[in-house]
C-alpha cells in the first residue's frame, strides 16, 4: 500500500467514526442511548440493517465464493424476503406495542422475569462468542496479505468501535453504518469497474460472461430435490426462512436497529428495503468473483492465492517443488488463455464441429490447469500439515492489492475494514442493551436513574467490546473457529425462536410452561450434540420444535393460570 | 416484593402497524408484501435465465 492508500484508509474509518460521535454528543438519557433518535427514517433502518447483516467477511469470503463455486451460493439467501414479511407484519408491531427496549423484555412482559432472562443469557452467550469472530476472522486474512502484526488488526478495529459506540450508543452506530456502507458500495462498485476495464482489449463484456457461462459459473439457481445438493432453490427458501426468522427476529442486533425508527411504518419500509436488495447486493458480490475468475483465466495468476503463506513455504527446506509448481501452473494458464481465445474466435463464426473441438480444448487445458493446483495445494499440506488450504477468501484482496490503482486500494480495504466495524458495533451495541436493560435495570437497579443506567450501559458496552477482542486475539487457540462459533450459534438460536414462536402464536401458554420447556428443550438439543452426528443446522429446527412442543405439553400439565403479566392480559 | 419495573412508564409509539405505507400507489402493506414477493420471483426468474442469456 501506498501513502495515498494509508491516507484514504485512516480518513475514511477515523472520519466516520468521528462524524458518528460528533452527530450523537449530548444523549444524556436512557431512552436517547439505547434507541436513539425516534427520527430515523426508513433509508437509515434499510442500510444499518444491511451494514449489520454483511461482516467484513462477507466482502472477502463472498468473491471467492463466486470464483470457485459460481453463483449457486446466492440460494442461501432466498428465505430472507419471506422470513423479512414476517418479521415487518408480526414481529415488529408487537415489539412496538409493548414499548420495548430489547426482544428479551419483550418476553418478561408476555411470560415472567425468569424466562426473560432466559432468553436474553442465551443471546448474550451466543453474541458474545461471535462478536469476537467478527473481529477475528478479517482480521487474519489482512495482517496475512498486509503484513500488519495480526494483534494491530484485531485491536485496531476493536477499539474504534468500542470508542463510538460507547460514546453515541444505538444513535452512532445507526449514523456510522449509514456511511459505512456507502464507502462499501462505492468500493465494490469501483471494483467491479475497475475489474471490467482490466479485461483483456480482445475480450468484451459480453464474451466475459460467455466464457463465465461456458465454466457454468453463472448457474445459480438449482430446482434439484437432491437433498445432498448443498444449494438448491429449495434448501435456500425453506431452510432460509428458518435462519432468517430467528435472526432478523429474535437478534436483538438486528431488532435494536428496526425498532429506532420514527414508526412501525419507517421500520417495515427499512426491513421491506432489505427483502428488495439483498438478494441483488449478494448477486453482485458473486458475479464480482466469477468476473474474477474469468479475469484471472487471461491474468497471471496465482498457483495458491494466499501468497505469504506460499512465499513462505516455498523458501523453507523442501519448499523447491512449489517453485516447479508455480512454473508449470504459468504454462498450463497461458495454454488455457489461448484455448479460450480459439473458442472466442469460432463461437460465432465457426462450424459446429469447429466449436465442439475448441470447447474440448478448453475443458481439456482448464483440467490440465486444474490438476496443476491440486498437486500444488498437496505439496504444500506435505511441507507443512497446519497450512489451510482453502485460498479463495484471498482471491479478492489479492486482486485488490495486485491490480487496483493507487488510492483506491485504500478504499477497498476501508470497505472492509467498515464492514467489520459496522457488524461488530451493532453487536457490541446488543449486548450493552440487553445487559443494562434486561439484567442490570431488571435485577439490581429498577428505581429508574437515568445517569446511572446510561453509565451502565456504556460500560457493558465497553467491557462487551473488551471480551470479542479477548476472544479474537485468543482465538488461534481454537481450532477452526468460524465452525466453532456457527455450532453454538446453533445450539442456542432454535431455542430463542421457540421462545418468541410461543409468545407470539400460543397465547394459552403461560411462563412457567415456556420456561421449562426452554430448559427441556436446550436440554433435548445437548443430548443430540453430544451423541448424533448430524449437521449442525438441525440443531436450530430441533431446539425450536422441542421448545414449543415441551411448552404445550408442560402447559397441558401444570394446569395452572401462569405467570402472564395483568397489563399484557389486558392488552 | 420488587418495586415495578420503570421500563414500563417509558414512551409507547402508538399503534400505527395498521396505517397506510403511504407509499404512492400502494394502498396497503399487503400490496407492499406481494410487491415484495413479485420482485423476488422476478429476481429468481433472471438468474435463472442468466446461464441462458449469456451464451
Amino acid at each position: 500500500m501506498k501513502p495515498l492508500d494509508y491516507a484514504v484508509l485512516i480518513a475514511t474509518m477515523i472520519g466516520i467514526a468521528a462524524y458518528g460521535v460528533w452527530r450523537t454528543r449530548g444523549k444524556g438519557t436512557l431512552h436517547g442511548y439505547l434507541s436513539g433518535r425516534r427520527d430515523v427514517g426508513w433509508g437509515t433502518i434499510g442500510l444499518s440493517v444491511m451494514a449489520t447483516q454483511a461482516s467484513a467477511i462477507t466482502f472477502l469470503s463472498t468473491p471467492g465464493q463466486g470464483f470457485e463455486s459460481g453463483m449457486g451460493f446466492v440460494q442461501n439467501y432466498f428465505g430472507l424476503p419471506f422470513a423479512l414479511i414476517v418479521v415487518a407484519a408480526i414481529f415488529l408491531p408487537i415489539y412496538r406495542r409493548s414499548g420495548v427496549y430489547t426482544a428479551y423484555e419483550y418476553l418478561g412482559r408476555r411470560f415472567d422475569g425468569k424466562t426473560r432472562l432466559l432468553g436474553a443469557g442465551l443471546f448474550l452467550l451466543q453474541r458474545g462468542f461471535a462478536s469476537g469472530i467478527t473481529i477475528y476472522a478479517p482480521s487474519i486474512v489482512l495482517s496475512t496479505v498486509l503484513g500488519w502484526p495480526l494483534d494491530l488488526t484485531i485491536l485496531g478495529t476493536g477499539l474504534v468501535a468500542i470508542a463510538y459506540t460507547v460514546a453515541g450508543g444505538n444513535d452512532a452506530v445507526n449514523i456510522t453504518q449509514k456511511y459505512q456502507i456507502s464507502v462499501i458500495f462505492i468500493g465494490m462498485i469501483s471494483a467491479f469497474a475497475v475489474l471490467l476495464f482490466k479485461l483483456p482489449p480482445d475480450v468484451s463484456v459480453r464474451e466475459a460472461f460467455a466464457i463465465a457461462s461456458g465454466f457454468d459459473k453463472l448457474n445459480a439457481v438449482n430446482f434439484s430435490f437432491d437433498v445432498n445438493e448443498r444449494y438448491t432453490l429449495w434448501s435456500g427458501i425453506f431452510g432460509g426462512i428458518f435462519l432468517s426468522l430467528s435472526y432478523f427476529g429474535t437478534d436483538q442486533s438486528q431488532v435494536q436497529r428496526y425498532l429506532s425508527g420514527t414508526s412501525v411504518r419507517e421500520s417495515r419500509l427499512g426491513l421491506m428495503f432489505n427483502a428488495v436488495l439483498k438478494i441483488p447486493m449478494q448477486t453482485f458480490i458473486l458475479l464480482l468473483g466469477v468476473m474474477l475468475f474469468v479475469f484471472y483465466q487471461f491474468a497471471p495468476a496465482p498457483v495458491f492465492f494466499d501468497r505469504t503463506t506460499w512465499r513462505q513455504q516455498a523458501s523453507a527446506p523442501g519448499g523447491e517443488s512449489l517453485v516447479a509448481f508455480e512454473k508449470e501452473y504459468e504454462l498450463r494458464a497461458t495454454e488455457k488463455s489461448e484455448a479460450l481465445r480459439a473458442w472466442l474466435r469460432v463461437r460465432s463464426t465457426g462450424s459446429s464441429e469447429e466449436i465442439a473441438a475448441a470447447k474440448a480444448s478448453v475443458a481439456a487445458a482448464h483440467a490440465a490447469s486444474q490438476a496443476v493446483r491440486t498437486n500444488a495445494k498437496a505439496a504444500l499440506l506435505a511441507n507443512d500439515p497446519t497450512v489451510k488450504m482453502k485460498d479463495s477468501d484471498y482471491v479478492f484482496i489479492t486482486f485488490i492489492l495486485e491490480q487496483l490503482p493507487v488510492g483506491l486500494v485504500g478504499l477497498l480495504i476501508a470497505v472492509i475494514f467498515a464492514a467489520a466495524l459496522s457488524s461488530v458495533s451493532a453487536e457490541m451495541s446488543a449486548l450493552g442493551t440487553t445487559t443494562s436493560v434486561d439484567f442490570y435495570r431488571h435485577l439490581i437497579h429498577r428505581s429508574g436513574n437515568e445517569d446511572r443506567a446510561v453509565l451502565v450501559s456504556k460500560i457493558a458496552t465497553a467491557l462487551w467490546g473488551t471480551v470479542a477482542i479477548s476472544f479474537a486475539l485468543f482465538a488461534n487457540v481454537v481450532e477452526n473457529l468460524i465452525e466453532a462459533v456457527n455450532i453454538l450459534g446453533s445450539i442456542f438460536y432454535g431455542v430463542i425462536l421457540g421462545l418468541f414462536l410461543v409468545a407470539f402464536f400460543l397465547k394459552w401458554i403461560r411462563g412457567n410452561a415456556v420456561f421449562w420447556g426452554a430448559l427441556v428443550a436446550q436440554t433435548v438439543v445437548l443430548v443430540c450434540f453430544f451423541t448424533l452426528t448430524i449437521g449442525y443446522l438441525w440443531y436450530n429446527l430441533i431446539g425450536c420444535a422441542s421448545c414449543v412442543l415441551a411448552s404445550m405439553l408442560l402447559q397441558l400439565a401444570f394446569r395452572s393460570p401462569g405467570s402472564q403479566s395483568p397489563e399484557l392480559r389486558a392488552a | 416484593m420488587n418495586p415495578p419495573d420503570p421500563s414500563a412508564s417509558r414512551p409507547v409509539s402508538p399503534p400505527t402497524e395498521d396505517s397506510s405505507p403511504g407509499v404512492p400507489g400502494f394502498a396497503t402493506w399487503r400490496i407492499v408484501y406481494m410487491t415484495v414477493m413479485s420482485i423476488f420471483v422476478l429476481t429468481v426468474a433472471a438468474l435463472r435465465a442468466l446461464p441462458y442469456l449469456a451464451r
